[in-house]
């Protein structure tokens, strides 16, 4: 009977370890630890104020989550199209520059006409930054889907160009929108304590499970990334699927670059979305999917975005300068890469096997 | 002959075949949920050609696996001669001890030249120089018989030439194990001649052969011993003389098989409502170069296409599915004119196609068993409709059951199956989409004897149940049992129709190689 548990527990936890889920979550496992031996006050939740007098909640936990959002927004796009496309758009960042600046264009009005009063209702702007981010997605997509051309060479256009388009759409100006209205989005809702940019990637995910449920884009995404030829013979068009990875990465890109020009209401064309494609990439990664392409795990990406910002937080919190950041999230994040390695984790839940099975045959033989 | 590279070129021919060249001891080998070698024991003496036979999923592509370092093995020992017993965790470690391999999946880099794919990976630590090396591949290519460029890309060839490219390459590796698995499978009855000369000629070098094939014929051809395996356990070692094949069969499957004789088919009377074919075409063409051919097939009819390797026979199925890019032709089904220039147009009037390729057009290697499954009928049924997981796992195990696919589960990636397993996996989705016309295209490559019966009579089961069935294969017989008339090619054009009577071995070959008139 305990021999037979052994087994059982065994079997389980070197699937578990086969899984790829398990490598996000041994990191947050990893980074609580080493939070809680280092500095257990770094989970303090604290009610604080905003400027406008609304009761919010704060403190490290909270921000994880609250500036964690874009990026796990863009990972779910990211991870479609890594999947589909074997490649990597990195792009998003400088996509995420001129979808601002539509937004701002739109409720701002023509450059320099900005008097303080909303030109459009925030929706509109909105919408109108998903379809030029989408266009710019599309863009991206023919020549990757269509034009054959490696994903990194093709998006590296936009990812040249993206920012000097951001600053032409407003005309090189900034101007900064004053209304209240538009800050919800990227801080707090009167009356909510939890920040919304969180529950706006919340809403995502949900609506990508739902989309991953109800509907075969998973399946198809996975086959084409696998067998493009097969996929053919099975009477799919993998051209016409990959370039739709690309127009709903636009999608995530608009979404995000809302929220980010919400959190200050304005923007800085070469700063915004500095280098978020490589963290994008990286939460992908991090979410052990193979950056080749094929089979992917939504949730794992999505976890994989917030430990990145679970590890840049703590980074801040214990005075690392911003200069050097870098260099530390390289190190651990070369750690994590080299421990979700498929060969890596094969060692590792044949290792978990083995420590068991002795246990096991004796268990058997009594 | 000039025998220098090889081993043993001093001993006498009779002190070789003695001598064991390698032996194999108590090996164990478990994949999650399944134990693939349980105690298996296996011996190759200098200057032989072994045959290693077993069902599909019976574990031969493991032990080779094992035995070149490809799968760590769970217990056992393997002892090379001169060298005790030895530890191999790499494939190149297999290929310093004397050991060379052709995967049962090409496993070459189809974007490199001929000459490039021989000579990879040798490690020589010099520079290459490449008229040096396409020089050295040509001589090898030709002492071999296998005519081919030397700089042609290696995809642009078919795979019957890449098969004999890696053989090529294992060949020239001064090897005394050479390790065949199932390199038949796809070869033509000349190529497999050629290999078969090429096999000789080693074995009298001193090279033991272990060849694993599903072709019984082949085995009692060029083969000295045979080891049996069942599920993983050894059955036992045979010399040739002593294992007559009806006993090698049931030693195989545990079973006697079924009679063959009460296999034929019935060809259907049409009546005339029947008349109609389900489909038909007009001068059908590809980019493919096929000469633009006329071809229907009714009801219930079970026809064929054959030919040599390249005559063009592959090509005219996928140019009726629209796998290649249709480039002319008149197509109806069912009496309707239709319009069939993609794949997913082909399935929506009722077609099915098994393509000829299993790695390259038919599975989605990292998929499940399941996904892989569905994934036809998934496709037809369409991107808002999917099915629930317990509906998939139904349509899946029924398929399972039906074709009695060896896998550990549903879940388990179709590329962990055995070679034949996939094969039934493929079989088993399109036939998911019950379609009303299938055009299978070596729908038994690389399954095992009893499977491949089992297969014939769903096909004949199938078409009296109304399917009707293009079937196209490299053995003759096979083709002469399922079809009740065969399309003959050559050089990419259809030469002539067999009905009734010419339905003959000698016809055939007659007709193929244009000798007769029709
Ligand atoms: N990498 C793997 N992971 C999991 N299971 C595997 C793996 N490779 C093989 N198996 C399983 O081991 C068993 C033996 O497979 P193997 O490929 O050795 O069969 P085989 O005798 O070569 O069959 P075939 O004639 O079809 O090629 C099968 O049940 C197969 O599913
Ligand atoms: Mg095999």
């Amino acid at each position: 009977m305990t021999a037979k548990t052994t087994v059982k527990s065994g079997s389980f936890l070197s699937g578990l370890l086969r899984h790829q889920i398990v490598i996000p979550l041994a990191a947050i496992l990893l980074l609580t630890l080493f939070n809680l031996i280092a500095d257990p006050s770094f989970f303090r939740i604290k009610l604080g104020m905003t400027n406008a007098g609304n009761p919010v909640l704060t403190g490290n936990l909270i921000t994880i989550l609250d500036s964690g959002s874009e990026l796990a927004i863009l990972a779910i796009g990211m991870t479609l199209v890594t999947a589909a496309s074997g490649g990597q758009d990195i792009s998003v960042g400088a996509a995420i520059a001129i979808s601002g600046s539509v937004i701002l264009r739109i409720l701002c009005g023509p450059p320099g006409a900005y008097s303080g009063e909303l030109q459009a209702p925030i929706f509109v702007a909105f919408l109108a930054a998903c379809a030029v981010s989408m266009i710019f997605g599309a863009f991206n997509g023919s020549l990757v889907a269509f034009f054959r051309i490696q994903p990194m060479v093709a998006t590296l256009i936009l990812f040249t160009a993206g920012r000097s388009i951001a600053a032409w759409i407003n005309n090189n100006k900034l101007p900064i929108i004053s209304d209240d209205r538009f800050s919800y989005y990227g801080g707090y809702l009167p009356g909510v304590p939890i920040p919304t940019p969180f529950f706006i990637a919340v809403i995502c995910f949900v609506i990508t499970w739902a989309i991953l449920k109800f509907t075969n884009l998973g399946l198809y995404v996975q086959s084409v990334g696998i067998n493009e030829k097969t996929s053919r013979l099975n009477g799919l068009n993998p051209e016409l699927i990959k370039f739709a990875t690309y127009v709903l990465l636009g999608l995530c890109v608009a979404v995000s670059g809302f929220i980010k020009v919400s959190r200050v209401s304005t923007l800085n064309y070469s700063v915004i979305a500095k280098d978020i494609e490589m963290d994008a990439i990286l939460a992908v990664a991090l979410g052990g999917n193979a950056l080749s392409g094929g089979k992917f795990s939504m949730s794992a990406s999505v976890l994989g975005a917030y430990v990145l910002q679970y590890l840049t937080t703590t980074l801040y919190k214990f005075h690392v300068k911003p200069e050097s950041l870098s260099a530390y999230k390289a190190v651990v994040v070369i750690l994590l890469v080299i421990l979700s390695a498929p060969a890596v984790r094969e060692k590792l839940s044949s290792l978990v096997k083995k420590l068991h099975s002795p246990a096991s045959s004796a268990g058997q033989s009594a | 002959m000039s025998p220098a590279p090889f081993f043993y070129n001093e001993m006498k021919v009779n002190d070789m075949r003695e001598a064991s060249v390698l032996e194999m001891r108590g090996i164990y080998k478990s994949f999650p949920g399944v134990k693939a070698l349980q105690n298996v024991d296996f011996t190759l003496r200098a200057g032989e050609i072994h045959a290693l036979m077993g069902e599909n999923g019976a574990g031969k592509s493991t032990l080779i696996k094992v035995l070149t370092g490809v799968y760590p093995m769970d217990a056992g020992e393997i002892q090379i001669k001169d060298k005790g017993p030895v530890q191999i965790h790499s494939p190149q470690q297999a290929q310093q001890a004397g050991i060379s391999t052709v995967y049962q999946e090409i496993s070459l880099c189809p974007n490199l030249s001929v000459a490039e794919n021989i000579f990879l990976g040798r490690g020589e630590g010099r520079l290459v120089s490449w008229r040096e090396m396409n020089r050295k591949a040509g001589t090898l290519l030709d002492s071999l018989g296998i005519r081919v460029k030397p700089t042609q890309q290696l995809a642009s060839c078919s795979i019957a030439v890449q098969q004999m490219v890696a053989i090529a390459r294992a060949v020239d590796m001064d090897c005394r194990v050479l390790i065949l698995d199932e390199p038949t499978s796809s070869l033509d009855e000349s190529e497999v001649e050629k290999l078969f000369h090429l096999m000789r000629d080693l074995r009298e070098r001193g090279v033991g052969i272990i060849f694993v094939t599903h072709f019984l014929d082949q085995v009692y051809e060029v083969c000295d011993r045979i080891t049996v395996l069942r599920d993983g356990k050894l059955v036992g070692e045979y010399e040739i003389e002593n294992l007559p094949r009806v006993q090698l069969v049931s030693k195989m499957l545990g079973k006697e098989l079924d009679d063959m004789a009460d296999i034929k088919n019935n060809i259907p009377v049409y009546s005339e409502e029947s008349f109609t074919p389900v489909y038909e075409a007009k001068g059908l063409c590809s980019t493919e170069g096929i000469q633009p051919f006329d071809f229907y097939i009714r009801c219930g009819e079970v026809n064929g296409f054959t030919g040599l390797l390249g005559s063009g026979r592959s090509e005219s199925v996928r140019a009726i599915f629209g796998a290649d890019k249709v480039t002319g032709g008149e197509v109806r089904v069912d009496g309707k004119p239709v319009k069939i220039t993609k794949p997913i147009e082909a399935m929506r009037c009722g077609l099915g196609y098994l393509a000829e390729d299993r790695k390259r057009d038919g599975i989605i290697g990292d998929l499940s068993v399941r996904d892989n499954i569905i994934l036809a009928l998934q496709v037809k049924t369409g991107f808002f409709k999917p099915f629930s997981k317990a509906q998939a796992t139904k349509f899946a195990d029924e398929y399972i059951k039906l074709l009695d696919i060896k896998t550990a589960s549903v879940n388990t990636p179709i590329k962990s199956l055995s070679g034949g397993n996939q094969q039934k996996v493929i079989l088993g989705r399109w036939l998911l989409t019950h379609p009303k016309y299938l055009i299978l295209d070596e729908p038994t490559r690389g399954i095992d004897v009893g499977t491949k019966i089992e297969i014939q009579k769903l096909v004949l089961k199938l078409a009296s149940e109304g399917m009707s069935v293009t079937f196209i294969s490299s053995e003759t017989d096979e083709m002469l049992r399922t079809c009740s008339r065969l399309i003959v090619m050559r050089d990419r054009r259809v030469v002539g129709e067999l009905t009734g009577d010419q339905l003959t071995q000698n016809t055939i070959m007659n007709t193929i190689a244009g000798g007769e008139k029709e």
